[in-house]
């Protein structure tokens, strides 16, 4: 063996070597993220900070059970306002529209996958706020689920495209019309994969703070219906965080953890509901 | 019933006409309807997305005109507005994210893509799907709480010492400011990086690397001479992607930035990018023009996140028509 | 599964609205400057009275200016009261006016971080001014060692830290700036959201607090409770008698002694830099922006009770906060002009 073949098999065995050290940091970020929230967050986790209301500014002591079930109201609103538009927009897509039309939703669905979080804020504020003069959990859950459509669109879409000509075919060799194929054969045959869109797309806007400063606005105390401004959990980590108050930075993990557990638990449901397989094996 | 060529796949066995009341007796007109609805209102929210925008920002726009885009001043006090800075910072940052997560991310990549078998390289990117998922507020948690003491204390000093004579580590080291932003955007996306590219990576044909191999060249060479300019294209779209997602982050970014409408030469200086500032300052901002300027901040925001993910959506397409073409 | 799915649905449905308490809830926003007595007062009022809940935001007194002109909160608080413009702005969107109604008073404080200096410092006017507008730049400048001999101030670099968001405390400040300094006063000027010379920004009073508490050879602006609360130093400042002034009850209220025999009948008043050898010149009042007029009658009404409560039991809690009574005079104009309110 020659020297030049020397090095280059040298080179060879140490970038990707490197490659791996990439892959491992990468990943080992996670680890560390989640170390973290453990260790900072889990000694705060305790009994008052599910049941109790905020203290005054200063005071030690409260909790965020308001924040929680803030959160837990707008992401129901969200997924009231985003999945319905997201899941049967896509079913025309997949079963009755046009190319043409189906380019432009798409399109206009991805478009709306992009924008910036915080604009989304400005908009809902725009057109949910400000006409009617109050912050609410309405509009903070408007806003969200304005996030959840494009997810749920594409994704759905997606599986509904993949169940098998096959299956339509038979159906309407039964003589059943359009819509019932699509709701009795379709749908369910795709259902894991649409129940997997409509949890990854609730998982991404459970963390979403910036939208909710311009709608949802924050509450010291329990919000009454739908209506009011409420406490959620990502506004309250930021608020507290930025603050100097040492209980506050101990609130603010443990929030933290409260959320990214609920975040990480979700993904990791939905990728199993799709590991299983989709239900209907491939003609 | 007419069953001739299906032109539109997607439509199955239903294609062909029937005629009208055929279709409303059997309810399929309504559901057609109804879904048309519900896929209409996608693309009526986005347009009213835009109209918001462009609205909610005329009286700077007439006002200005395009002098906004190159401003420094946000003076709030004197109604004298212009997007410079934060333009500025929304640029630095990325780019600086991009510097740091682009090498990590293809790297991680190449290793999963190309190394690591089949069950591990799944497991990986299992976990950094998860990684994704993290929501922005909390990298900002751990932004203040850890990565700017160490910023402070170990980084920005070290690299005084040692590179302090380049105009980009001179100052005064806060720990809070471009860099350490740039540095927690890198974290955020990266796994977009490495997500797209491995799946591009691994779409390109067998053939390709076969070739390479057989005519000597060791594992890293066909990786990185072979495969890896084949799937160029692709890989600049998930370069795009994760500049698009930098771009837009709002909390990580205005938790560590500083706040600070500066434009300095300085990665230590404390700046501002386009969606801090308004998370700052929109719910605040009194009087018309002050609200609109941000408004129009948003609307130029818009803009760039859309066409860079116009053009990254393009680049992954046609990397990966090209590489069924060859298969 | 799916009916277990459905179940948890409806007992959540029913729970977040019976949960929604049958209270009247009053939403506020504004000042920060005030928030820790602002907190604890409507805590106490609500378990007074349970079935009224005010939630108060902290989002900025520029926010409590813009929010209530927009009309999307019952009542809006500020450090800086509005400016002719803003009244006006408000009086054409509703067809009333707003009304202000002063709090309590409070101050703004230079707080620092010099590792290794504990002292109190002395702050003149021009030391302030320079150090903001970013011509005084190390803390062993001749124009803070001279009001400082005892003390070994360094040679480090003065990192300042100011508002980032629309402030009533940045208000009181550049209003004391502007009058003590005519650089300040024609490059900058006064107002909640300014164009800073230089400086970090920090989020509301307790950013900047966070902030200067986390930098060396930091400086920032914050009320006084804030950086009571986080055992912070803050300085003394020369007032117009050249007496070095450190911020507390007696001397704040002895800066309204004046105002309180002159006060305006819409209360706006500026108190910075005012005569008096005990005053300590960077106080202010800060204000309830209150709409004149209520659509809604049972708000109105839990408002203008609230602010009696106010007037009344609740200057008994300010002192506690370190912020200080409003005069007897004022008091007693206020609850004249609660009647406007209707």
């Amino acid at each position: 063996m020659n020297a030049r073949l020397r090095w280059r098999k040298f080179v060879s065995n140490f970038m990707l070597t490197m490659t791996g050290v990439c892959a491992l940091v990468s990943v080992a970020v996670l680890f560390f993220i989640l170390g973290y929230l453990v260790y900072h967050g889990g000694a705060s986790i305790n009994w008052d900070f599910f049941t109790k209301l905020p203290a005054p500014v200063g005071e030690s002591g409260g909790g965020m059970a308001n924040a929680i079930l803030g959160s837990a109201k707008l992401l129901l609103l969200a997924t009231l306002f985003g999945v319905p538009i997201g899941f049967f927009g896509a079913i025309y897509l997949a079963e009755f529209s046009g190319s043409k039309v189906a380019f432009v939703v798409r399109y206009a669905a991805d478009l709306l996958n992009g924008v910036p979080s915080i604009v989304i804020g400005i908009f809902a504020y725009s057109v949910a706020v400000q006409p009617f003069k109050h912050f609410s959990t309405f509009a903070g859950g408007f806003a969200l689920g304005v996030m959840m459509i494009p997810i749920t669109l594409r994704s759905t879409e997606q599986f509904l495209l993949g169940v098998p000509r096959t299956l339509r075919e038979g159906a309407m060799a039964l003589g059943a019309s359009k819509w019932k194929t699509i709701a009795t054969v379709v749908v369910p045959a795709a259902y894991r994969g649409i129940l997997t869109a409509v949890l990854l797309a609730f998982a991404r806007v459970a963390g979403e703070t910036a939208p909710l400063l311009f709608t949802a606005l924050g509450n010291r105390f329990w919000s009454n219906g739908w209506n009011e401004p409420t406490a959620s959990l990502p506004v309250m980590i930021y608020n507290y965080a930025l603050s100097p108050f040492e209980d506050w930075h101990r609130q603010a993990w443990a929030a933290g953890l409260v959320l990214l557990g609920l975040i990480l638990v979700i993904n990791i449901v939905a990728r199993a509901i799709l590991a299983r397989g989709i239900s209907v094996p491939r003609a | 019933m007419a069953t001739t060529s299906t032109t539109v796949p997607s439509a199955g066995p239903f294609a062909g006409s029937r005629s009208f009341l055929a279709r409303l007796r059997e309810g399929d007109e309504i559901a057609r309807l109804i879904t048309l609805l519900f896929a209409a209102s996608v693309v009526l929210i986005t347009l009213l997305i835009v109209y918001e925008l462009w609205q909610g920002s005329v009286l700077p726009r007439h006002k200005f005109g395009f002098a906004f885009l190159r401003t420094s001043v946000w003076d709030p006090n004197f109604d004298n507005f212009g997007a410079l800075p934060f333009i500025f910072g929304t640029v630095v940052t990325s780019a600086v994210a991009l510097f740091i997560a682009v090498p990590l991310g293809i790297g991680a990549a190449i290793f999963l893509a190309e190394l690591a078998p089949a069950r591990l390289s799944d497991a990986l990117e299992f976990f950094i799907d998860l990684l994704a998922a993290v929501p922005s507020v909390i990298y900002g948690l751990l932004g203040i709480f850890i990565v700017v003491p160490i910023m402070r204390d170990v980084i920005q000093p070290a690299l005084k010492n040692t590179l302090g004579f380049i105009p980009l580590f001179k100052g005064p080291a806060f720990g809070i400011g471009f860099l350490t932003a740039g540095i927690v955007l890198a974290i955020m996306v990266i796994p977009y990086i490495i997500s797209v590219s491995r799946e591009i990576l691994l779409s390109v044909p067998r053939d390709q690397r076969e070739a390479a191999l057989a005519l000597g060249s060791t594992r890293w060479e066909s990786t990185w001479k072979v495969v890896v300019p084949f799937a160029r294209t692709g890989i600049m779209g998930s370069i795009f992607l994760a500049l698009a997602r930098a771009l837009g982050e709002t909390m990580a970014v205005t938790m560590v930035i500083g706040n600070t409408p500066a434009i300095a030469a300085s990665l230590f200086s404390p700046g501002d990018s386009i969606a801090s500032v308004i998370a700052n300052q929109f719910t605040e901002a009194t009087g018309d023009l002050y609200t609109q300027s941000l408004i129009e901040l948003g609307l130029v925001l818009f803009l760039l996140t859309f066409i860079l993910n116009g053009l990254a959506r393009l680049l992954i397409l046609v990397t990966s028509q090209r590489g069924s073409a060859h298969a | 599964m799916k009916r277990i799915a459905g179940i948890l649905l409806i007992a959540f449905g029913l729970a977040a609205v019976f949960v929604a308490r049958a209270a009247l809830s009053i939403n506020g926003a504004g000042a920060s400057f005030p928030e820790p007595i602002y907190s604890k007062w409507f805590d106490e009022y609500h378990k007074k009275d349970p079935n009224i809940q005010i939630n108060y935001q902290a989002i900025g007194s520029g926010g409590g200016i813009k929010q209530i002109t927009e009309g999307t909160v019952d009542f809006g608080a500020s450090d800086g009261p509005m400016n002719d413009d803003q009244l006006k702005s408000f009086q054409d969107k509703h067809g009333f006016p707003v009304l202000h109604f002063p709090t309590v008073l409070g101050a703004a404080v230079p707080t620092y971080n010099i590792p290794g200096v504990t002292a109190e410092l002395n702050f003149s006017p021009e030391a302030l001014a320079g150090i903001f507008l970013g011509k005084v730049t190390k803390w062993n400048d001749p124009v803070l060692t001279g009001p400082n001999p005892g003390v070994n101030l360094p040679g480090n670099d003065i990192v300042v830290v100011h508002r980032s968001d629309g402030s009533g405390t940045t208000y009181i400040w550049t209003d004391y700036l502007s009058k003590v300094s005519d650089e300040w006063k024609n490059k900058v000027n006064k107002n909640t959201s300014v164009n800073w010379p230089t400086g970090l920004g920090g989020n509301k009073n307790e950013g900047v607090a966070g902030l200067v508490k986390q930098t060396p050879y930091a400086i920032g602006y914050v009320e006084l409770i804030f950086a009571i609360q986080n055992k912070m130093p803050y300085g003394k400042v020369k007032n117009s008698s050249g007496e070095f002034i450190k911020a507390d009850l007696s001397s704040v209220t002895a800066a309204a002694a004046g105002a309180a025999k002159d006060m305006p009948a819409d209360f706006r008043v500026s108190i910075t830099n005012a005569p008096g050898k005990t005053a300590y010149p960077i106080s202010s009042f800060t204000w309830l922006l209150i709409p004149s007029k209520f659509s809604d009658a049972s708000k109105r009404d839990a408002i203008k009770g609230f602010v009696k409560w106010m007037l009344a039991d609740g200057q008994n809690e300010t002192e506690a906060l370190a912020y200080s009574k409003l005069p007897k005079e004022v008091v007693s104009m206020e609850l004249k002009a609660l009647d406007k309110v209707q």
